[in-house]
């Protein structure tokens, strides 16, 4: 569905991905682990358009994307629930939602789509006309997602969903993630914390400064002695 | 803090305001907001702790609630306050002296010229210092207009409209990548630039003596010249102005506006064009001040560039911040304060515009989100079902 070959970018003269490849396929939950500044969350903007490219190539069913504007790819089929959430702290978390459905024009679509999402987030059904910036952390998590699903994507790039939260809401959140890929969206996760990700996820890769180091299914990375040390915090003997 | 540095806070920032603004905003102006800079800055000093701070925080409380008991007045009997308010609006005028009118009328102009700043600065976050220049584009289009081509007030209005918001495309093309301090700078030097072309383009602005005898409004027989003309003429153009950036407030257009105010990347990354969309809000804001200019040039009929300066700019931002940057209404009451408030101080002639000085950090102090908070939109029904 998704493939990345020798993607380049570059902040001015740092170089924070040097020719990353990666593929996601139909229905797969793929996870990008690695350390802070590996160039994960880099990768996932590369992807969606929010930031420019300088090298290689993203394709996507069939359609090269890269350097195409962000609102293209949304329309795609793309969506990016970037780090650290940054829903829009003054609009409603109903005029959130909208946002996140700007590129669909059909009104009864955009409305179904957003009874589905309610089914995902009971929650923000009923916050729906508070402030964004009024949430907790873990509801502004699942306004950022629920953001996202209103573009009806068929990939979901999903950036540091635990970053933050309690380790309840971590659990809370993923089982979300969990149901909503059952329903049938793909998914690219960037994360942090490993056995988080390498537990939901089918394959991962690990990133190390700008590189694929190291990629297979999650669970041989879970048992992987250079993973468990490096990214589990395991110590082996 | 030392009582030292009480003393020179308050010089040194009325002294670097004063050398900031007089050549900007000439010796008279410049010299007024130095000392109103200086102070602002004492009153911050003895205000932003301690008692008085407290009393401050407690007066916004008040006006929170008496603004919050109104509203449920309002919303309680909606149709019959609005028949009152038309009446009073309608009728009004005819039993009020030609003074007052005019000041109402400037009111009114104004509120049309804070509703068009509020879409840029309020809805899109992006800090336009130069929208005298848009205001300006309006006023000479129609003079010019008027007076060369005999066209009518009437379709000046679109003109103006139309020249203004070209030129608002042309600096937000120009301003794309700037962002924060940077606009702000650049869209000051914006109308520093239009305030001199007007100054010193004789063969067409005819230089700092203006332009004189351009047409006033006329329908059929009747010219527009009595204040009460004009009175109902910017009551007319208001109205539609609120109505309209209601409407567009609430639109998908004015979600994606807000929505880049709030986070620009998160907003492009949903799909939302921002850079068009920015162009869009210099533009429909640049717009507003188009129509407004004309109606100005209409009104006086006679143009000259010491109307459209920095200052002018300043003073509608104000009106901005004042009202409630998200708040329609918060704008309204905003411009009409800031027009009427200073009328009201003519018995203290020179230090009105200290206790203006004044009465706005006192209103940042107490009430920093601005008079009227953005009422949130109502639920939708199809939303809430299920």
């Amino acid at each position: 569905m998704l493939r990345v070959e020798g993607l380049r970018v570059s902040y001015g003269a740092v170089e924070a991905v040097k020719g990353l490849d990666l593929d996601v396929g139909a229905g797969e939950i793929v996870a990008l682990i690695g350390a802070n500044g590996a160039g994960k969350s880099t990768t996932l903007m590369a992807i969606s358009g929010a930031t420019a490219v300088s090298g290689g190539y993203i394709r996507f069913r069939g359609t090269a994307i890269e350097g195409r504007p962000a609102s293209e790819i949304v329309r795609l089929g793309i969506a990016h629930v970037p780090e650290g959430r940054r829903i829009f702290k003054r609009l409603t978390v109903l005029e959130n939602l909208q946002v996140g459905a700007y590129t669909r024009r059909d009104r009864r679509e955009v409305e179904a789509s957003l009874e589905g999402m309610f089914g995902y987030f009971p929650a923000l059904r009923d916050r729906r006309g508070q402030q964004g910036g009024t949430l907790s952390g873990g509801e502004q998590q699942m306004l950022a997602i629920g953001r996202a699903l209103m573009a009806n994507p068929t990939l979901l790039l999903l950036d540091e969903p635990s970053l933050g939260l309690a380790p309840l809401m971590v659990e809370r959140i993923f089982d979300i993630i969990r149901s909503i890929h059952r329903s049938g969206t793909t998914m690219l996760l960037v994360e942090q914390n490993a056995r988080t990700a390498l537990g939901v996820a089918d394959r991962a890769y690990v990133v190390e400064t700008g590189r694929i180091v190291l990629h297979g299914p999650a669970s041989a990375l879970l048992d992987d002695p250079k993973v468990r040390t490096a990214y589990l915090g395991e110590v082996i003997a | 803090m030392t009582l030292e540095r009480k003393f020179w806070g308050p010089v040194g920032w009325g002294l670097l305001a004063g050398a900031l603004l007089v050549p900007l905003a000439g010796v008279e102006h410049g010299a007024k907001i130095a000392v109103a800079v200086a102070i602002a800055t004492a009153g911050w000093q003895l205000t932003h702790r301690g008692p008085a701070a407290r009393a401050i925080a407690r007066t916004g409380v008040i006006l929170n609630r008496i603004r919050g008991r109104a509203l449920t007045a309002v919303s309680e009997n909606r149709r019959a306050w609005m028949l009152v308010g038309a009446v009073t609006l309608a009728a009004g005028p005819l039993a009020l002296n030609n003074y007052v009118l005019d000041v109402l009328a400037l009111a009114w102009l104004y509120v049309v010229l804070a509703l068009g700043l509020q879409i840029t600065v309020g809805f899109t976050g992006l800090l336009d210092l130069g929208y005298a220049a848009f205001y300006a584009m309006g006023a000479y289009g129609y003079a010019l207009a008027s007076t060369r081509f005999g066209v009518s007030f009437w379709a000046g209005l679109p003109l103006g409209a139309l020249l203004a918001a070209a030129c608002g495309v042309l600096l937000g093309v120009v301003t794309l990548r700037l962002r924060g301090d940077y606009l702000a700078i650049v869209t000051l030097g914006f109308i520093q630039i239009v305030h001199l072309v007007l100054n010193n383009w004789d063969r067409v602005t005819n230089g700092p003596n203006g332009i004189l005898h351009i047409g006033r409004p006329q329908i059929g027989s009747l010219v527009f010249t009595d204040p009460i003309h004009f009175y109902y003429l910017m009551l007319g153009v208001a109205i539609v102005a609120i109505l309209i950036n209601t409407r567009v407030q609430s639109s998908r257009i004015g979600r994606a506006w807000m929505a880049i105010r709030d986070d620009e990347i998160a907003a492009e990354a949903m799909g939302v064009p921002t850079t068009r969309l920015k162009i869009l809000a210099f533009a429909s804001g640049a717009a507003w001040a188009g129509v407004a200019g004309v109606c100005f040039a209409g009104k006086y009929a006679f143009v000259s560039p010491e109307s459209f300066t920095f200052f002018e700019s300043i003073v509608i931002l104000a009106m901005v911040v004042l009202g409630g940057m998200s708040s329609i209404p918060g704008v309204v009451v905003g411009a009409v304060v800031i027009v009427v408030v200073p009328e009201l101080l003519r018995g203290v002639q020179d230090y009105r515009m200290l206790a203006f000085g004044a009465a706005l950090v006192f209103m940042m102090a107490a009430r920093p989100e601005g008079l009227i908070r953005r009422g949130l939109p109502k639920r939708r029904p199809g939303a809430a079902a299920a």
